[in-house]
């Protein structure tokens, strides 16, 4: 019996959840089908977690692909179906892979396994997306720099933590018709790795803690720093990440398990700060939005 | 003064890193050969580690590498003399660099590309004047220093022996000279 697991039309973060919901219901090595014919759009952080939830998987999982030609278009060039098919076990025929000529994704899926993926990342971002980088949000040369540090954390702490690899998408969206009214630049990283509270399962925050589950673990690692390492220089990269998104006016969450946590809620937009109690999803995934720097009034 | 060009290190021992310090795993590989560059240096030398031609820095390997590379020369009793100052600095890097001193409490010398020497990481207020007053003078013993800065003699010569273990003064015969070049 396979079980069918209908992706939204509009798959972004919060839409994922839906998807989280309905596989909350089926057990881990049940047959499943991904259903993603009637998905029209997809951010960053849709496609890096459909490949997560694959990796979830004890069985290979099936997968539909969009029937809408944009969509399937979008999803090509953006690489997902060059992973996806290592993953999936695809039903129907998928765009061949193109190179990306869509200057509007920044970086396309990139595996996140070791070392040289994470200096790939940074080089790569480096050469292509500096200057669209520049005139997209108009960073100063100190923040620019920002921007690579925080792809390289996000992308190291897979590496670090996860205990298997992941991936990492970076896309611009022209969000004028948004609250935000301005271009952003989306960044995820998302494995589906250990997770935060397992990373810090020996941690002095998991010995000192009275309560511990993912929204401890979360905000032990998000808010105060903590990692499973006694050393103070450790812990360093999410802070980093932390500064950088709320100085240049950003928003970042991160969610792990069964939590979700969002250090920095902007102006632009509403959020909850911290979730605890949500359906389970393996790993760790990071969203970064970035806005368009605000002229001074 | 011996200059590193942390460039032509990296891509000895990291090619594939394209001039750019991430990872922990890439600040320990660096770390490495400017220890074993550092190691053949003569008793007290000073390492000029020249950051002009590297680009991204994140904290992670700056942590591994900078603040890696600095602790066992400020250990209280540490193997060997060596000093060691930061060139070529960008704002970029120094968000990095300062953050991980300050995680571990420690401080180094840096000069910016305007010329001017900073000290950078953390120090107190009175470290960071006595420091001042012997940059301004390019050496200074620690009577001119007390009476510039208006401390009995007993505590500037404690605060600039404390310097001088952190790594961030000299002691040249009987008084205290900078590492790089004055403010």
């Amino acid at each position: 019996m396979t079980a069918v697991l209908t992706v939204p039309a509009s798959l972004d973060e919060a839409q994922f959840e839906s998807v989280i919901e309905q596989l909350a219901a089926v057990p881990t090595e049940a047959k499943l089908l991904v259903d993603a014919r009637h998905c029209r759009f997809a951010t960053p952080y849709g496609l890096t977690a459909l490949l997560c939830l694959a990796q979830s998987r004890v069985e290979r999982p099936d997968f539909a692909p969009p029937e809408d030609e944009q969509a399937l278009s979008y999803w090509a060039r953006a690489q997902f179906f060059k992973y996806a098919e290592e993953l999936y076990t695809i039903r129907g025929t998928v765009p061949k892979r193109a190179a990306s000529g869509d200057s509007d994704v920044l970086l396309e899926v990139t595996p996140v396994n070791g070392n040289e993926d994470v200096q790939g990342i940074v080089r790569r971002i480096q050469e292509k997306a500096q200057q669209i980088l520049n005139t997209t949000l108009d960073l100063e040369p100190r923040s620019t720099m920002g921007f690579s540090m925080t792809l390289s954390e996000a992308a190291s702490n897979i590496i670090e933590h996860a205990g298997r690899g992941g991936w990492v998408m970076v896309q611009r969206y022209n969000w004028a018709k948004r609250r935000v009214g301005r271009d952003v630049v989306q960044i995820a990283v998302c494995d589906a790795g250990m997770g935060f509270r397992a990373s810090l399962e020996g941690s002095r925050a998991r010995a000192l803690a009275d309560r511990w589950d993912d929204q401890t673990a979360l905000e032990a690692a998000v808010i105060q720093g903590v990692s499973r390492f006694a050393d103070p220089g450790r812990g360093q990269g999410i802070k980093g990440m932390r500064g950088w998104v709320h100085r240049i006016d950003g928003k970042l969450t991160v969610r792990s398990g069964t939590a979700r946590i969002v250090p920095i809620i902007p102006d632009w937009d509403e959020d909850v700060p911290l979730q605890g109690g949500l359906l389970p999803f393996p790993g760790a995934q990071i969203n970064v939005i970035i806005p368009r720097r605000m002229a001074p009034p | 003064m011996s200059h590193i060009d942390l460039s032509v290190a990296l891509d000895a021992a990291a090619p594939e890193a394209h001039h750019h310090l991430v990872t922990r795993r890439t600040g320990a590989v660096v770390r490495t050969v400017i220890e074993r560059q550092i190691a053949k240096l003569a008793e007290g030398s000073v390492a000029v580690l020249d950051f002009s031609q590297i680009g991204v820095l994140d904290r992670s390997c700056a942590d591994e590498f900078v603040a890696k590379l600095v602790l066992p020369l400020t250990m209280e009793r540490p193997s060997r003399e060596s000093y060691v100052v930061l060139v070529g600095v960008s704002e970029g890097h120094l968000d990095a660099i300062e953050a991980v001193l300050e995680a571990h409490r420690l401080a180094l010398v840096v000069r910016f590309d305007d010329g001017v020497t900073h000290l950078v990481g953390t120090v107190s207020a009175l470290e960071r004047q006595l420091w001042e007053c012997v940059m301004a003078r390019a050496g200074a013993a620690v009577e001119e220093a007390a009476e510039a800065v208006g401390l009995a003699l007993e505590e500037a010569q404690a605060t600039l022996e404390e310097l001088v273990r952190r790594r961030l003064l000299r002691r040249l015969d009987d008084a205290f000279a900078p590492l790089g070049a004055p403010a």
